[in-house]
């Protein structure tokens, strides 16, 4: 069994293959995850359309301080790009903690949130940057917010008749700061047993002014810290605070075992990084 | 061609370039490495279509004709390997990195090379080989 390969060269003739073959259809970019799930039989389309050599899903733009990534760009190209390091520094690290340099020169950005991975790392970077994507289709593009993206494991909010064509990153606010933290007590190249992406302002009087945190591996998609941020937001960011906020973390995750740990050592994981994360962002 | 054939399937079934190795087949061992236009990819993950009009550098299009090249020499000299099943993609790896990095420091070898897994003669070998390769 195989399946017929297009690769088009425009968004509008991909939609146009999308429409065709419906159901039966399947994107790829990099096609990393898409050669895994087909050779275990977890995939079956008739149809695989390749975006890799659409121009317009290629590409890093800045813009007025945000930060537009093209769809098809990949993990080591995004490490790579100035502009990335330029806009957030931790967006880079993020980028360039994902698996192996192999693995990095082929995924790409795109296929890594459409996979909806729970265990990835860009997307609780992405989440706590308040990145969105855009999904084009036949109808026009709209915006989903990363932290909506995610459904379920593998199953995002993209429609059937869509592309994610691009993620937007805003500008941050001056004096925003940002990390991501993954803990790897396996090995390097592993997935996170949990993984904590925050970013953190403070105001002129050294209280909280805006937090954003968002955790990977903690469930069946990444997610949002709502308590713990809540808990923070207008605190005064001392040990005890910190915390305080950190442990609120257990109301916000639903991890469960794996190879990678239990669900409790999991949550007592995710409270440990959540706080070192935020530590170290008002340290 | 079949459209979900992968490079390794070409390189070892068609070509009979059997120097790439296929390991644990899901992107995680590195002996499947090659170069497709310069960059560092696993064999076993990517579609041979992906590679059209590519230049693919295997293990096999290392030496000049009968010359090694200098980080193959290294690997001998070094004791850079052992039962060989991993060195393809070792070579292939330290390839790519010494293209980016001419004296790439222990930490960035070591940071590189991590994707690439040896079973019986340990890491070292390989490391010092780089380093003298890097020389």
């Amino acid at each position: 069994m195989t399946y017929d390969y297009h690769e088009p060269e425009t968004v509008a003739e991909a939609l146009a293959l999308l429409a065709l073959h419906g159901e039966d259809a399947h994107l790829v970019a990099g096609a990393t995850a898409f050669t895994l799930l087909w050779r275990q039989g977890l995939l079956r389309p008739g149809h695989v359309i390749g975006l890799r050599r659409i121009a317009a899903l290629g590409g890093i733009t800045s813009t007025e301080g945000g930060l537009v990534i093209g769809a098809t760009v990949t993990h080591r190209a995004i490490e790579r790009a100035v502009e990335v390091g330029r806009y957030c520094p931790a967006l880079t690290r993020t980028f360039a903690s994902v698996a192996t340099v192999r693995v990095r020169n082929q995924a790409t950005l795109g296929g890594n949130l459409a996979h909806a991975d729970p265990a990835q790392d860009p997307p609780p970077m992405l989440i706590a940057l308040g990145a969105e994507v855009v999904a084009t289709s036949a109808a026009g593009e709209r915006t989903i917010p990363v932290d909506e993206l995610f459904v379920d494991v593998f199953t995002t909010s993209l429609r059937a008749d869509e592309i994610l064509t691009a993620v937007r990153c805003p500008a941050l606010a001056p004096g925003t700061r940002a990390t991501y933290l993954k803990f790897l007590p396996r090995t390097a190249d592993d997935y996170a047993t949990v993984s904590v992406a925050a970013t953190l302002r403070l105001a002129d009087d050294g209280h909280v002014a805006d937090v954003r945190v968002a955790l990977g591996a903690c469930g069946p998609t990444p997610v949002r810290a709502r308590s713990v941020e809540a808990a923070l937001r207008g605190a005064r960011p001392d040990a005890r605070h910190i915390a305080d906020a950190a442990a609120r973390v257990d109301a916000d995750i639903a991890p469960f075992d794996d190879v990678r740990g239990s669900a409790t050592y999991k949550r007592d994981m995710a409270r440990v990084w959540t706080e070192r994360a935020l530590t170290e962002l008002v340290s | 061609m079949r459209a979900d054939r992968r490079l390794i399937d070409v390189l070892r079934d068609d070509l009979g370039s059997t120097g790439t190795k296929e390991g644990c087949s899901i992107g995680v061992c590195g002996a499947c490495s090659v170069l497709v236009d310069g960059e560092l990819l696993s064999a076993c993950l990517l579609p041979a279509v992906f590679a059209d009009g590519s230049v693919v550098v295997t293990v096999e299009g290392l030496a000049q004709g009968d010359e090694l090249s200098p980080l193959q020499v290294a690997f001998i000299r070094e004791g850079g390997f052992q039962c060989g099943i991993c060195t393809p993609g070792q070579l292939i790896a330290a390839t790519a990195l010494l293209a980016e990095h001419r004296r790439p420091s222990d930490a960035e070898i070591r940071e590189w090379m991590m994707g690439n897994l040896c079973r019986c003669t340990g890491y070292h070998g390989i490391t010092r080989a780089i380093k003298a390769a890097a020389a």
